[in-house]
């Protein structure tokens, strides 16, 4: 007689796969928007707007199967991360279409209506999230693609100033032309980059941790180890003397810090790390113009309101978040579109400043603050370095992104000139973020994923059998 | 790894509670500055999104909205008669902000006062369209177009008060220009404004308020008042020790008289044929400091006359010595006032002795009408007796009668006046201003006083420039309109 037994299961029940709990929120996700687009109709036309069954059913109809996808191939992901982004991606094309009616930006020779085009980047970055959940079955596949990922960082950096691909959109250079559509290869580079981080990074940790001196309580590394780290600040600090891009630069260099320390766990990375970008700062400060007006706006954009743009931009948008108080003045009837230029893009935070008031703003920034931290959560629960160092290299990003975005439009540090994520209009950003929630919804399935019943082992079988 | 990851979770946190604390920072602490920063076109876009209230004179708006289209604005800002008014009303520009009442009652124009915060509640609910509230004066229609009409083609100003409650009657500056023109928000507004802002004469310069002349001869009544109140002059028709020619103090220069008969006056004659002799030395004899109390307790030295439009402060120089003392006393060296001023000089002495204060708004309204607010008339200072300005209205009665100023006569009703002729520029190169102040009495006390004021006489020989001359018709055409009004 033969009895096969497991005796190596402890729990007998399932993990809950939150399956459920995220078509809940996602349902949420979904109206929120749909009654925001009803608001901003209302207001300002006065009838219910009649793109609204359209919209509703074209945003349902993205989540739907975003949700069927996770459901089938990421089963124990996240519940949190698919409804967060829906949201945002949903009232940001709200805002947009709500921009979009604005006589005084329609009556600008550089705007044009964006809102069917953000849907259809939307639907675009669905359908590369769905793509990442259905191709990448295990995100520790991206490993073998280390250096392969760092030669396509540089490439994808390096484009915007190729000749004739390249455009320089008013001084940033951060854009290139194909066909008709404008790429911004820098948002896709974020993700690309943190897979090489992170590759490197598990397999250079040890060197980088331990085989260093003892200098002033901090532990140098070896000259020979602080290649890497003086090669991506060098390349940060082109990024920002070439493409006038202060937001990329100090976005790679920010995550490339954040993933050196979680690799090594040595706070004199941190330290290292600030004194460099603060280093770099003064250098790029003292000679680029760009960055001094930046600067300048920043100090007090009231001041050099009359001389410069820089300013005259800021005091327009510190205005639109200061005219929409406590509460907001409701959806459509605000001014924000007094900014002009970029309102619905770089700026189109201060529209959520103005109309939804400082209680709008606090909820949005919780939806944000709720992203990054389910992804470093992820992180937290990966049970593999390499898923470890590409979850916290992701969140890391977003929330420098959030924070050098939001806090450039809320005048806490010097503007730069980067997209919030998902509110903004461009496809670049979109598509990018919606690859970014795949690859950490597909981390945290495999974090959270039970352990599989290990295959009975041969000898474990011997050693039960029982001989009469 | 999990220690770092940790502690990467709570900078992340931190970053966000960063950007909460900076947002309370900017949306809630420096919320209304923001909101109302000059800088802020919401502020202007506000103001013309509702029908704005009107200013009212006689019960009859002289200003109005018109709608507009293709503009951040949706009214526009008109004038009826907007030259006359402008003095008062100041503008409203979609462009260019706005001044003087349309600017300091903008609150309640626009609807947007706190004190409305009712009606505009109520408005919510009942569906009504917001609108502003009204700001009634208590300009007279007809004493302002007498006063404008008046003054013609000439550079100056009229300033008319109700001597027993301060509320201003008239108020009328030329050239003036129309607010009309640059209310707008296109080109051509800003053309416009330029055009005006450029024009040498200047037509955007309240002069009733905001422009002092030397006042001349009229001051002579301040003077005479100081004389009075210190004693120094008992009786009016007693003769002074003036000399002929009296040397001006500490100076070797005798003072002029454009009139015999000043040796030795009295008080009344010389104010009948206006010495200047007699009042230099009155002046003199008064000292400087009585001389400024007086000018000061009349409104001189005060920088804060709110009508509630702000006037200029009028100057009667403190630190001034003998002979500047002397010369002031007739109105020239550094002494300047407003018409406004001289308005209020001459209703202080025919409302024996009592000033009140100027104003002009008499009642605030809200949209529906209720009255939100009732300026009442306010006592400013009491700058001389009543037995002494009994003694000055006697005086300026005499000169309207038999003087200088005959030309202010009104049949059937009692007026007193004074003339001047106020020398200005380098060596009096320039020509001088015309003024002419005056009160008209009835059983009730006096109802009006005016003080006229004639910049530069085109085509006038400089020695008939004289205030009974030429400022004199209009002041009589002012009262007149006055007392019509009240019949």
């Amino acid at each position: 007689m033969s009895v096969v037994t497991n005796t190596t299961t402890i729990g007998a029940i399932d993990a809950p796969s939150r399956r459920n709990t995220e078509l809940v929120l996602l349902a949420f996700a979904v109206a929120i928007p749909v009654f925001a687009y009803l608001n901003v109709g209302l207001a300002l036309n006065g009838e219910v707007p009649s793109g609204m069954l359209g919209y509703g059913l074209g945003l349902g109809l993205m989540a739907g199967v975003a949700h069927i996808v996770v459901r089938k191939f990421a089963r124990y992901a996240d519940p949190l991360l698919l409804p967060l982004a829906t949201l945002l991606n949903g009232l940001g094309l709200v805002l947009i279409w709500r921009l979009d009616q604005s006589p005084r930006l329609n009556a600008r020779a550089d705007f044009a209506p964006q809102a069917t085009n953000q849907l259809m980047y939307s639907a675009l970055g669905i359908a590369l999230f769905v793509g990442v959940l259905m191709i990448l079955k295990d995100h520790r596949v991206l490993q073998r693609f280390t250096y392969i990922s760092m030669a396509a960082a540089l490439i994808l950096l390096i484009l915007p100033i190729v000749p004739g691909l390249g455009a320089d959109v008013f001084g940033a250079k951060i854009w290139i032309r194909v066909g008709g559509f404008s790429i911004q290869p820098g948002e896709f580079a974020k993700i690309v980059i943190a897979v090489f981080f992170s590759g490197y990074l598990m397999v250079k940790r040890d060197a980088l941790a331990l085989a260093s001196r003892r200098f002033m309580g901090l532990y140098l590394p070896r000259g020979r180890d602080l290649g890497p780290i003086l090669t991506i600040w060098a390349m940060s600090l082109l990024i920002l003397v070439f493409e006038n891009d202060l937001g990329t630069s100090l976005l790679f260099f920010g995550m490339f810090v954040i993933m050196l320390y979680v690799a090594t766990e040595r706070t004199s990375w941190i330290v290292m790390g600030l004194l460099m970008s603060a280093g770099g700062a003064v250098v790029v400060a003292s000679f680029a113009g760009h960055v001094q007006a930046r600067v300048n706006a920043w100090i007090d954009p009231f001041v050099c309101k009359e001389t410069s743009v820089a300013c005259d931009q800021m005091t327009q948008v510190l205005m639109t978040f200061g005219s929409g108080g406590v509460l907001g003045t409701g959806l459509g009837q605000g001014n924000s579109d007094l900014i002009g230029f970029a309102a619905n893009s770089d700026f189109i935070f201060a529209t959520v400043g103005e109309e939804l008031g400082l209680t709008g703003v606090m909820a949005f920034l919780l939806l944000y603050g709720l992203i990054i931290e389910r992804g470093i959560r992820t992180a937290l629960a990966a049970r593999d370095p390499f898923g470890k160092l590409f979850a916290i290299g992701l969140s890391g990003a977003f929330a420098l992104q959030v924070f050098v975005v939001a806090g450039g439009v809320m005048g806490l540090i010097p503007l730069t000139g980067m997209t919030m994520p998902f509110l903004a209009a461009g496809g670049s950003s979109v598509i990018a973020n919606w690859a970014l929630i795949g690859i950490l919804i597909r981390i945290s399935d495999t974090a959270r994923r039970p352990a599989p019943a290990p295959a009975p082992s041969p000898d474990a079988e011997m050693t039960q059998v029982v001989r009469p | 790894m999990n220690k770092p990851l940790r502690r990467i979770a709570i900078f992340c946190g931190l970053l966000v509670l960063a950007l909460m604390i900076r947002d309370n920072w900017i949306q809630y602490v420096r919320a209304d500055e923001l909101n109302t920063h000059k800088f802020n076109r919401r502020v202007q876009i506000e103001r013309y999104a509702y029908e704005r209230g009107n200013i009212i004179v006689d019960g009859k708006p002289i200003t109005g909205s018109v709608e507009t289209k293709g503009s951040d604005f949706k009214y526009k800002r008109t004038y009826t008669n907007g030259p006359m008014w402008a003095p008062v009303t100041g503008f409203a520009s979609q462009a260019f902000d706005a001044n003087q009442i349309e600017k300091l009652e903008d609150g309640i124009l626009t609807g947007n006062d706190d004190r409305l915060f009712f009606d505009r509640t109520l408005a919510m609910f009942t569906g009504e369209k917001k609108k502003g509230g009204d700001v009634v004066t208590t300009l007279n229609g007809k004493a302002q177009a007498a006063a404008f009409k008046g003054l013609g083609d000439n550079k100056g100003a009229v300033a008319a008060i109700d001597p027993q409650t301060g509320k201003i009657l008239a108020l009328a500056s030329t050239p003036s220009y129309n607010p009309s023109v640059f209310a707008g928000n296109s080109i051509k507004d800003s053309e416009n404004r330029q055009k005006l802002l450029n024009d040498k004469d200047k037509p955007m310069v309240n002069r009733a308020l905001r422009e002092t002349y030397p006042p001349g001869s009229t001051f002579k009544v301040v003077t005479a008042a100081a004389a009075l109140e210190n004693g120094v002059v008992e009786d009016i028709d007693a003769p002074t020790d003036t000399p002929e020619p009296y040397m001006i103090p500490l100076s070797r220069t005798p003072m002029k008289n454009s009139h015999g008969g000043c040796e030795k006056a009295s008080l009344n004659a010389a104010m009948e044929v206006s010495c200047n002799s007699v009042f230099a030395n009155l002046g003199d004899k008064v000292s400087r400091d009585k001389m400024v109390e007086m000018a000061q307790k009349f409104g001189f030295n005060n920088a804060e006359i709110d009508t509630p439009v702000r006037a200029s402060s009028s100057v009667y120089n403190k630190t001034m010595d003998r002979g500047g003392n002397a010369l002031s006393s007739i109105g020239q060296f550094d002494t300047a006032a407003t018409p406004l001023q001289m308005a209020m000089v001459t209703a202080a002495i025919a409302n024996d002795g009592k000033l009140m204060k100027p104003y002009m708004i008499d009642q605030l309204r809200a949209p529906n009408l209720d009255v939100i607010q009732t300026f009442e008339p306010e006592e400013m200072s009491q700058p001389v007796s009543q037995e002494n300005a009994q003694l000055l209205q006697r005086m300026m009665e005499n000169v309207v009668e038999k003087g200088t100023g005959k030309n202010a006569q009104i049949n059937d009703v009692t007026v007193g006046g004074k003339t001047g002729t106020a020398q200005h520029g380098v060596g009096n190169s320039k020509r001088p201003y015309a003024w002419f102040i005056s009160y008209a009495k009835t059983d009730n006390g006096s109802p009006v006083a005016v003080a006229v004021v004639v910049e530069d006489s085109n085509g006038t020989a400089r020695d008939d420039i004289s205030g009974g001359g030429l400022a004199a018709p209009i002041a009589r055409d002012v009262m007149k309109a006055v007392l019509d009004s009240k019949e």
